[in-house]
């Protein structure tokens, strides 16, 4: 194996797509090393992004935030004004692990990673983000449901990796939650997890919605009909009562160690349910 | 496998290593520098027993790569002694009697010291949370939480010491530094 820690984005690209056999990146690391450890993967070249210029910022963009894709959960998390737009996204990446992870993990590796239990993914599709994806041809912004494929697919190409994640601008009257459930309570992969954003108008109608679900299909899963289902009431009881049965209806799980299909079902309607409370209110302020 | 070569500073001291490109940096410490205070308990970063800082930052050295660490400043369990002189939390940590085995206690340490770093004044619940990273199968984690506890209350005494020494008894002595919030929206996450 090698490793390379390039230190422009050019370089980084011209490295892997010349790398013959498994190439990665590594970003915090907390997926790679324990992969490379239990042996699932022997990647011959590891190119290390982090000394690029840019890879650990988070600069504001068009009334919005472009943040790199080497910031970590914490930095996300202090670094405040991004939190105060799209609560969601920051508690949802701020869920992944413990202090000392949270000291490395990143969202882009959450995304990249592939895993469809993935935390922080429902929150960013949410939240309209999208992935800029940098390679040998040209540098594209792909939104972040398009980037996993499958569990450890991701649909970058050769040469290809995700530079930043934009959250764009929220509208006045803007509120987004996530929301996972665990059978434990810290340190546990989500068994499903519901992403929501919406915005209100001025009389508290929901106005437009995104919401989306993770764990209860082979990738993140944007319901529409979760969507429909609210825009234009105020979240009523009725309101409610739709977006879980639209969220219900929408999961496709399987059964494993940590929950039944009949579970997941359930549990995706009562999340959906409880995280667009909680971004109602935010978004009432 | 190509070796690489690799100048970091560890506990202040410029230290050069040369490791494979797939050793973690818990490997290096221990295997290549014969730093053995770190760790491994699990090696996929669930125990904490191999923490340390990168940069002021608390992480789990089996997840980070030694190649990765050129330029970087590393704090391990070694450098909290001051020669003979425990540091705080140490010494709290024996009147608590806040270790059996012992295997956990380098990484509490670590990690209590940079919570108290960053907040002298952390409720229990925060101490909790920050530390819910770090496994104990022999206390029970009061008695750690305890000693996280009152080792705090003593920096406090000391910088309301100090301060008031320094300038007149006008300002607050004991200040939080950039508090770790994130315990408090971590509604659902159960601490150690
Ligand atoms: C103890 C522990 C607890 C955890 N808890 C959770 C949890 O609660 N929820 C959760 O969702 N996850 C959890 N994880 C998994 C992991 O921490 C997260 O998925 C994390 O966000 C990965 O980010 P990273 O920067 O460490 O990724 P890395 O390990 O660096 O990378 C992950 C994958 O993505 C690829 N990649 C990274 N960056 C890029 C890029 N810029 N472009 C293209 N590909 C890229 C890498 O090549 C690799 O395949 C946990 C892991 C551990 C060890
Ligand atoms: S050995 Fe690193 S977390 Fe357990
Ligand atoms: S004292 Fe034995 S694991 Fe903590």
């Amino acid at each position: 194996m090698r490793y390379e820690a390039p230190d422009t984005i050019k370089a980084a690209v011209g490295l892997l797509s010349k790398a013959k056999g498994t190439s990665r990146i590594l970003a915090g690391g907390t997926d790679l090393l324990v992969q490379m450890r239990s042996g699932m993967i022997e990647p011959d070249l590891v190119v290390d992004i982090k000394s690029i210029p840019g890879m650990r910022e988070i600069v504001a963009e068009k009334g919005g935030f472009r943040i790199g894709a080497a910031v970590s959960g914490a930095e996300l998390e202090e670094h405040g004004k991004v939190g105060k737009m799209w609560p969601g996204v920051v508690e949802a990446t701020n869920l992944i692990g413990s202090t000392q992870i949270q000291g490395r993990a990143t969202m882009v590796g959450n995304l990249c990673n592939a895993s469809p239990a993935a935390d922080s993914v429902p929150a960013m599709i949410a939240a309209g983000a999208t992935a800029r994806v940098v390679g040998p041809k040209r540098t594209r912004d792909v939104p972040v449901e398009d980037i996993a494929k499958a569990p450890g697919k991701t649909s970058l190409a050769k040469g290809e990796f995700v530079a930043s994640i934009f959250l764009p601008k929220a509208p006045a009257r803007t509120g987004s939650a996530y929301l996972r459930f665990i059978p434990r309570t810290e340190m546990d992969i989500a068994v499903v997890g519901a992403g929501i954003a919406m915005t209100l108008n001025a009389k508290g109608v929901i106005t437009a919605a995104k919401v989306s679900l993770g764990a209860v299909a082979a990738r993140a899963l944007v319901v529409e009909e979760c969507a429909k289902a609210i825009i234009g009431s105020t979240l009523d009881d009725a309101a409610l009562d739709r977006l879980a049965a639209a969220a219900s209806a929408a999961a496709k799980p399987i059964s494993d160690k940590r929950g039944t299909v009949d579970f997941r079902i359930k549990v995706a309607g009562v999340l959906a349910r409880r995280a667009a409370v909680i971004a109602y209110d935010r978004a009432r302020g | 496998m190509s070796a690489v070569h690799v100048s970091t500073n560890i506990n202040g001291d410029d230290v050069e290593f040369v490791c494979r490109p797939d050793e973690s940096l818990l490997d290096v410490l221990r295997d290549r520098l014969g730093m053995t205070g770190s760790k491994e308990g699990c090696g996929t970063g669930d125990c904490g027993a191999c923490s340390v800082e990168l940069d002021g930052r608390l992480v789990c050295s089996c997840l980070v790569m030694g190649a990765e660490v050129g330029g970087h400043k590393i704090e391990t369990i070694e450098g909290m002694a001051q020669g003979d002189k425990l540091h705080p939390l140490q010494q709290k940590f024996l009147e608590h009697a806040a270790l059996q085995c012992g295997i956990c206690t380098p990484g509490f340490l670590v990690a209590a010291r940079n919570l108290l770093e960053r907040n002298n004044d952390p409720t229990e619940t925060e101490v909790r949370y920050w530390l819910a990273g770090n496994l104990c199968r022999c206390t029970g984690y009061d008695k750690i939480v305890r000693a996280v506890l009152d080792t705090a209350k003593d920096m406090r005494k000391a910088a309301a010491k100090s301060s008031a020494k320094k300038a007149s008894a006008k300002k607050p002595a004991a200040k939080k530094k950039a508090a770790p919030k994130k315990t408090a929206k971590k509604g659902a996450r159960h601490a150690a």
